[in-house]
């Protein structure tokens, strides 16, 4: 980074810079396939979703009791994944750690994806989408649900800003280097670089801003899955009715962020051919992320369920029982084991820390992390504190029926479609970022 | 009066607002039409009309907002709008009845599980049959305890917790100490199932049961009819009842006594099956009443008596014991 490049070298640089961050952009043959097959799931996802507005909740297999069900699970994932933007970008960005560059921008992207959709799954929980103005109109802020309202949509502004902020730079240069743009593409980089043209005052204005937002969203990030686990710990259920939830779901969301992250890595790399930026260097450090966050959440899920295992209070026995030797006894160790201890102890070897290795792990831990939300929701609600009685046989159990599925996969495959589209229109590569960790910023700026 | 022919339901949702401003008795002849809408100052004509005693010219008597008996012409009365009167439900039903503290006491001796509250509530609130306001439970408190039936309504307690979660305050406490529910509000979010620990909640999951025939009906918030696909429905201690000075429907269906319904204020509660009514801290005393789940700190208005001295044996499905059942 030290010693100057010769002018030449630099030249050549940023037209590597150039042609890796635009050729994702291009026309690629598994992009149309891919989005149609994103928009089938999405037809389905409308004609389920259709289904349960005009028959009512009944469709689901949610009753009096288990009255949440796999639709608040999604919740808590799609929020707990978005938290990903922040831990990349602002708290590894902030504390000095160079490497994340190349990767700040697909966190946020994900990010974006994940929590622009995570408020429309809540939606489809309601059993009145049609008076979803009556929160605002009626709104108490005593309700924890008013509470998240507000700081998703808070989260959802400042990571939207914290993405655009940094294009900037970028947006202006592919701007004067993509001849062959549609017009509504340039018009649109045109407006959003907001008449850059890289003096070091803008400079200077943009790495502060930069620097504001990634303060502010700390907290504001804190809080989406605190306040999402108080939808819980607010009540006097059992199995929820605990004071560690907060840190216990924002250790849990780091989790699934981060896996997220390499997975979307994993795929650009190797569709792109980015591997002078996604390299195995940054699978290694995102490999030893997973390994800290996942030890953070295991020393969680130990409080989580030992503290109680040990006293066996009435009620919590039972739910325990459950979990531990019950009916969720099965998906309670398989997310345990295969989804969060194995892995930890996979990657603390560095051969499992190799891009192919660390990416099917990081498949597991995310998939083991969408099960755990629904441990979390679904069996505390078999056990309130008085017995299910006079009701019909299904109350006693849950299974999400294929209603719930096909608004699940709609949900994920909306995220997807925002994620996919958010790629093709933007770079993913912080072109101005690496020059300027290069020392070429003037080279980037006067290049045409 | 032609125009109410035409129109039952016009006669029916007047019938409701009846109880509301009191004009029900008075002016049900006249029927269909509200007497608080008549304008003033047409009323001093009255004698001219005598003579003529075509329909337009038949004079009516109405009772007024504030209580005043008053004669109009026929043809002066204006109806007053279908949302006219669900708001001032909604207002009422909100406010309470002033100087009132409910509570309910449940004497477990006496409850042999005949279940005649759960029909009469049923029925009353148009639940399907799978929708429980109150509902019979089959309790055992230690493996060697004998098993009871417990009663369970709503507690409406005094620190509910059902009501601070609601985002839209479409669940609220009033002022008499019960707590209701707005289902032209509930947005179905279901967060006060989720926190209401004694599982008092249920939710519509399909079009209710009499969704065709109460398609008309004005929207009573005190008895909570008609029901709405996706919001939810509880116990509402019969507050339409209530307002009428009557015992809500389970108490008074109860052949067996176990029900006690009355004013915390006033320190009294009347026995639904016999009618007596006695001090609300005396039975409490000498009997050892006690209310549910206490260390959750939400202060139940309901209050039950242990079930010792039994006026009969336990007995379900032919067993004397408590089978093995899902605990929850």
């Amino acid at each position: 980074m030290s010693e100057s490049l010769s002018k030449e070298q630099a030249k050549k640089l940023v037209d590597k810079y150039a042609e890796d961050a635009i050729r994702p952009m291009k026309n690629h043959k598994g992009f149309l396939p891919w989005m149609g097959f994103l928009g089938l799931v999405m037809v389905v996802f409308g004609y389920a979703y259709y289904i349960q507005l005009t028959e009512g909740l009944g469709v689901t297999a949610m009753r009096d009791y288990v009255s949440w069900g796999l639709y608040i699970s999604n919740f808590v994932f799609f929020v707990a994944v978005s938290l990903v933007g922040m831990v990349v970008s602002a708290v590894l960005g902030l504390a000095g750690q160079k490497w994340v560059k190349p990767i700040t921008r697909v966190s946020e992207i994900i990010a974006l994806g994940f929590v622009m959709v995570a408020g429309l799954v809540i939606i489809t929980d309601m059993g009145r989408p049609d008076r979803f103005l009556n929160l605002f109109m009626y709104g108490r802020l005593q309700s924890p649900i008013v509470w998240d309202v507000t700081v998703i949509t808070t989260y959802v502004a400042i990571s939207t800003l914290l993405f655009i902020l940094p294009l900037i730079p970028d947006l202006a240069f592919i701007k004067k280097k993509m001849k062959d743009m549609p017009v509504w593409q340039y018009q649109l980089y045109n407006i959003l670089s907001l008449g850059w043209i890289g003096t070091p005052e803008q400079y200077k204005i943009l790495h502060k801003s930069i620097r504001m937002l990634s303060i502010i969203i700390i907290p504001v990030a804190m809080a989406i899955h605190t306040v999402t686990s108080w939808l819980f710990a607010s009540t006097l259920r059992i199995g929820w009715d605990t004071t560690i939830f907060g840190p216990y779901f924002v250790a849990g969301a780091f989790v699934a962020g981060t896996a997220a992250v390499i997975i979307v890595m994993y795929i650009l790399r190797s569709n792109y051919k980015l591997q002078d930026y996604f390299t195995d260097y940054h699978f290694d450090m995102m490999g030893k992320l997973l390994v800290l966050v996942s030890l953070l959440y295991a020393y969680f899920n130990i409080n989580e369920f030992l503290v109680p295992a040990y006293k066996m209070k009435t009620g919590e026995a039972v739910h325990l029982h459950t979990l531990f030797q019950g009916v969720y006894a099965g998906l309670f160790w398989v997310v345990q084991i295969i989804g969060m201890g194995l892995p930890i102890f996979f990657m603390i070897f560095k051969h499992w820390r190799k891009p192919n290795n660390l990416t099917f792990i990081a498949v597991i831990v995310l998939i083991g992390a969408f099960l755990k939300r629904y441990i979390i929701v679904v069996p505390t609600l078999l056990h309130p504190h008085l017995p299910i009685q006079n009701v019909p046989e299904e109350f006693h159990h849950y299974f999400p029926t294929w209603i719930e599925m096909a608004v699940t996969a709609g949900a994920f495959a909306m995220s997807l479609t925002i994620i996919t589209i958010l790629l093709k229109i933007f770079p993913v590569i912080p072109m101005w970022e690496l020059a300027e960790e290069k020392g070429i910023t003037e080279e980037f700026e006067k290049y045409d | 009066m032609s125009d109410n022919n035409s129109n039952p339901n016009s006669r029916r949702d007047f019938l409701k607002i009846g109880s509301l401003i009191g004009i029900g008795a008075v002016a049900a002849g006249a029927a269909g039409y509200a007497g608080f809408a008549a304008q003033d100052g047409k009323e001093g004509h009255a004698g001219e009309a005598e003579t003529a005693l075509s329909d337009s010219e038949k004079k009516i008597k109405v009772l007024t907002e504030d209580g005043q008996l008053a004669e109009i012409k026929a043809s002066e009365l204006s109806p007053v709008q279908k949302d006219e009167y669900t708001s001032a439900l909604q207002e009422q039903g909100r406010e309470g009845i002033p100087g009132k503290h409910w509570v309910m006491v449940i004497d477990l001796a006496r409850c042999r599980n005949v279940r005649a509250c759960m029909a009469s509530c049923q029925n009353a609130h148009h639940l399907r049959e799978e929708q429980h306001h109150i509902n019979v439970l089959r309790m055992q408190d230690a493996e060697h305890t004998e098993p009871y039936f417990m009663p369970k309504p709503c507690f409406h307690c005094d620190n509910p917790p059902c009501t601070k979660v609601c985002p839209v305050d479409a669940t609220f406490k009033r002022q008499d100490g019960i707590v209701l529910i707005d289902n032209e509000r509930c947005i179905g979010c279901r967060f006060c199932i989720a926190a209401c620990p004694y599982s008092a909640r249920v939710f519509n999951w399909f079009e209710p049961k009499n969704e065709e025939e109460d398609q008309d009906l004005l929207y009573n918030v005190e008895l909570n009819v008609p029901q709405k696909k996706g919001t939810i429905s509880k116990c509402l201690f019969s507050a339409d009842r209530l307002r009428e000075g009557k015992l809500p429907y389970c108490v008074s269906a109860c052949p067996n006594g176990v029900y006690y319904f009355g004013d915390l204020n006033e320190d009294a509660v009347t026995n639904g099956t016999s009618g007596e009514t006695t001090r609300f801290s005396e039975l409490i005393r000498k009997n050892a009443g006690y209310t549910l789940l206490p260390e959750l700190g939400t202060k139940p208005n309901v209050y039950y008596l242990p079930p010792k001295n039994r006026m009969f044996p336990f007995e379900f499905n032919g067993k004397t014991t408590l089978e093995d059942e899902h605990h929850g």
